[in-house]
């Protein structure tokens, strides 16, 4: 059995203050980009997995901090 | 009485903690995170830095390093752990102690003397924090520091004694939640804190108020909570 491709996608959760997305979001009319909001700013993991039944423990372990961060699994 | 300051590769500011545990009138020695075993240590300094890199986020890769292993069986077992910045944010992350801390509300890192206060209020198993109730003029030096735990645990934390360290009004350079600056588990044996006391511990660099943290947490190892 092949290893399965996965992406993770981790942001901070809804209502945690996101100061890289504000950052962000303040730049873009600087820019011309209007009616921009909103913003959020997370990360993304692309990893190959023997076992794609793990991957859920793996980010509740290690990838996203449940505390502060959603995460969702993608198989690619 | 034995120090030991974990090492992480990317950690920074261990010699300064071993420096000032040996000022606190005590001995010291380096644990490298590759380390299984504390055998006679009384007493553990997280110290700060940026281990591993600070990869995926500050703390998360260290606390699965085997020193850090030992150290969660040492403070499930009474011991005194202290977590200063970097070390603060992997007993979080190790779930030693309560909440997270995230990038600071500016963005900016932040790198600035400021008093803190030592918060005795209602301490429940630590009765010489009520008794040492004071604000300490200690530097803070970070990016990532601003206390989040959910509203409902913040308030836990209050009623139980567990907030060990604020902010002095307005001082708050981080956007923490309720200006806290420090915590301490439910059984008052790990605490962690953002700002530095090993930096503040030679009249030199202006403040040796520093000590007294680790005099704190010395004395847990010599009068164990409940006791």
């Amino acid at each position: 059995m092949g290893a399965v491709k996965a992406r993770v996608l981790i942001r901070p959760k809804e209502g945690i203050l996101d100061p890289q997305g504000k950052a962000v979001e303040r730049a873009l009319p600087a820019l011309g980009f209007e009616g921009i909001e909103h913003v959020r700013v997370g990360r993304m993991v692309e990893l190959e997995a023997e076992d794609p039944e793990r991957l859920g423990e793996l980010c509740e372990k290690l990838l996203a901090n449940p505390l502060i961060e959603d995460y969702e699994i993608e198989q690619i | 009485m034995m120090w030991g300051v974990l090492q992480f590769p990317g950690s920074c500011d261990e010699l300064d903690a071993l420096q000032a545990c040996q000022r606190s009138g005590a001995e010291a020695r380096l644990v490298w995170h590759e380390e299984r075993y504390l055998d006679g240590i009384d007493a553990i300094v997280v110290p700060g830095g940026f281990s591993y890199g600070d990869y995926l986020r500050a703390g998360a890769i260290a606390r699965f390093s085997p020193a850090m292993e030992a150290v969660g069986e040492f403070a499930a077992s009474g011991g005194p752990v202290l977590g200063i910045c970097n070390g603060f944010q992997v007993l979080c992350e190790a779930g030693l102690l309560p909440g997270a801390l995230l990038l600071n509300e500016s963005m900016r890192f932040t790198c600035r003397q400021l008093d803190l206060e030592v918060d005795g209020t209602q301490s429940r198993d630590i009765g010489h924090f009520e008794s040492r109730r004071a604000t300490l003029s200690i530097p803070a030096k970070h990016g990532e520091g601003r206390y989040y735990a959910p509203d409902e645990v913040l308030d836990a934390l209050e009623a139980n004694g567990q907030v060990a360290y604020r902010y002095a009004p307005g001082q708050n350079p981080n956007g923490s939640a309720r200006d806290i600056a420090g915590v301490r588990n439910e059984a008052g044996n790990v605490v962690g804190l953002m700002p530095h006391p090993e930096h503040a511990v030679d009249p030199l660099t202006g403040s040796t108020d520093g000590l007294r943290v680790f005099e704190d947490i010395a004395a847990i190892a010599s009068a164990p909570a409940n006791a």
